[in-house]
């Protein structure tokens, strides 16, 4: 049985199909092993070698990378609830309900939703810590450091976007309660220090650029939407490539 | 002749350090011996951490589905409201600062603080390892800082209830608290009174009237800051010296106003202080 499975793949690894996906045999010698790294395109993010000490779970904890599956994770679940959501605030509850009482696997996505988000933001957070511990935004670190900041800001405002769409009154009220944060802000919002003064009112101030009005409605509704699905994923999506790709090019700062 | 010799010595001292950092390096050298191939050994580690994590939050999901509250309507407003957990430590700072700095400026200098720290940092040592003794300021500050962040979300999510008061977990969460006699007075008014100090404006500014109890109250303040960026500079010379003006006056002001959190929340709890600072445009 082995060896029939064997010859099956020997004869499939020749097939000029397998050889247009695939430029490398079965990685099971050097050779294929340093080959299938170089093409292909996912797991080109990783050198061919590593020194040993970046295999050691107790150093990284897999922390940043769990935090990319769970942005991944994410994704998916997100495009799936997507279909069936409308922004629109006489419908948007009713969507959310009906992902879980007529939708297939509705309340299963919503779940794995909502609990990779959770993940994500703690898993950003020990990260974080544990590159702090280790000293790894240390020089020639230092931008990559702040990049990661700039992750971990996306991240909760990601997190704080979504928390709107299902307008139950649990995300009414906490996004109530972060837009009178923004009416708070000093100079540019209506009740914050010196914004009177500077002729802002509930008009024209943060609170109303976030939420497109001066209570959290329909355009706050859709304004959130929009950063939710669109603009927050791809600046995230781009500021993680820019990440990973500062890791690849200073190395790992790990020991041997 | 001496002098010769003390140089001849200094060149050696400076070739053997050489030397020294040249093994070093060498022995820090990605040579293949102290490398593996990435397949298999980290991906699969890869793969299992991925199969693990996904496991366990589909276990999650299908144990804890995500809730539903009612319809959103602006017409009833839930008691207590609460952000999301990892804005709860925010949230939590509302009960002691306003609104323009729980959720404006101090968030802002904590994302400001955090960028800074690798600049901030001389020391090369700690780099790819863990330490506490070779960085004792650096993780005595981030641990400071992160413990505090924590300590106020746990508080936000278990400690908080109706009104916002605390309840402890064998308080019944469906009863409001006694309401407690508000004692809470502004620094001003205390010092006033305990001083006995004139309400006649000293001075006026705009619409901000200043009197003698203002002055103090300022020069507390900034006082706070005064002492903070002094007591390090004249005592901890060398800590001053590693950082250089810049840097060192960068590290103090975000180390202190770190600080300043929980000293205003024990100022309230402890002396029912309201607010350090009061003008006509801020109250702080």
């Amino acid at each position: 049985m082995l060896k029939l499975l064997q010859k099956i793949r020997s004869i499939v690894n020749k097939t000029q199909v397998f050889k247009s996906i695939f430029r490398h045999g079965y990685p099971d010698t050097d050779g294929n092993r340093a080959l299938v790294m170089f093409s292909n395109v996912i797991l080109h993010l990783h050198p061919v070698r590593v020194r040993r000490g970046a295999l050691k779970i107790k150093y990284t904890w897999c922390l940043g990378g769990l935090t990319f599956l769970f942005f991944i994770l994410l994704a998916i679940t997100g495009v799936i609830l997507m279909f069936y959501y409308v922004p629109d605030t006489r419908r948007a509850y009713n969507d959310i309900r009906d992902l879980g009482t007529v939708i297939y696997f509705g309340s299963l996505f919503r779940a794995v939703h909502r609990w990779s988000a959770h993940a994500m933001v703690f898993s950003v957070w020990m990260h974080m810590t544990r590159v702090f511990m280790t000293g790894s935004y240390k020089p020639p670190r230092e931008f990559n450091w702040v990049v990661g900041v700039i992750l971990l800001v996306t991240t909760l405002v990601l997190s704080w976007t979504g928390y709107l769409l299902p307008w139950d009154q649990l995300a009414l009220w906490a996004v109530t309660v972060g837009s009178k944060m923004a009416e708070a802000t000093p100079f540019i919002g209506a009740a914050g220090p010196f914004g009177p003064e500077l002729g802002r009112n509930s008009g024209n101030d943060m609170a109303f650029a976030l939420l497109g009005g001066t209570v959290v409605g329909q355009s706050a509704l859709l304004r959130f939407y929009v950063l939710h699905c669109l603009a927050l994923p791809l600046i995230t999506a781009l500021f993680i490539a820019v990440h990973f790709w500062r890791i690849r090019k200073d190395g790992f700062s790990g020991p041997l | 002749m001496s002098e010769k010799i003390s140089e001849d010595s200094n060149a050696l001292s400076k070739q053997s350090k050489l030397a020294q950092l040249i093994k070093k390096t060498a022995s820090e050298k990605i040579g293949p011996e102290n490398t593996v191939l990435v397949w298999p050994n980290l991906v699969y580690l890869e793969l299992i951490a991925i199969m693990v994590s996904v496991a366990v939050i589909l276990f999650l999901s299908l144990v804890s589905p995500a809730p539903l509250e009612e319809l959103a309507s602006a017409d009833t407003t839930p008691n207590p409201t609460k952000a999301p957990w990892y804005f709860l430590g925010l949230q939590e700072l509302l009960v002691y600062f306003d609104p323009w700095l729980a959720g404006m400026v101090l968030p802002t200098f904590i994302i400001i603080g955090l960028v800074l720290i690798p600049y901030l940092d001389p020391s090369p040592l700690g780099k790819g390892y863990y330490t506490f003794k070779e960085r004792k300021f650096s993780m005595l500050g981030f641990g400071f800082g992160l413990s505090l962040w924590w300590v106020l979300i746990l508080i936000g999510v278990f400690f908080r209830g109706l009104d916002w008061s605390w309840y402890w977990p064998w308080d019944d969460p469906h009863f409001h608290q006694p309401a407690g006699a508000v004692k809470l007075m502004d620094l001003e008014i205390i010092l006033q009174s305990t001083l006995g100090l004139s309400e006649a404006p000293l001075t006026t500014l705009g619409r901000y009237a200043i009197t003698k109890a203002n002055v103090l109250t300022w020069a507390l303040f900034l006082g706070f800051y005064g002492v903070g960026f002094t007591v390090p500079f004249l005592f901890f010379r060398d800590f001053y010296r590693k950082l250089g003006f810049v840097r060192y006056n960068l590290t103090m002001f975000f180390f202190i106003s770190m600080m300043g959190v929980p000293m205003k929340i024990f100022l309230r709890l402890l002396a029912d202080v309201k607010y350090v600072l009061v003008t006509p445009w801020f109250k702080f």
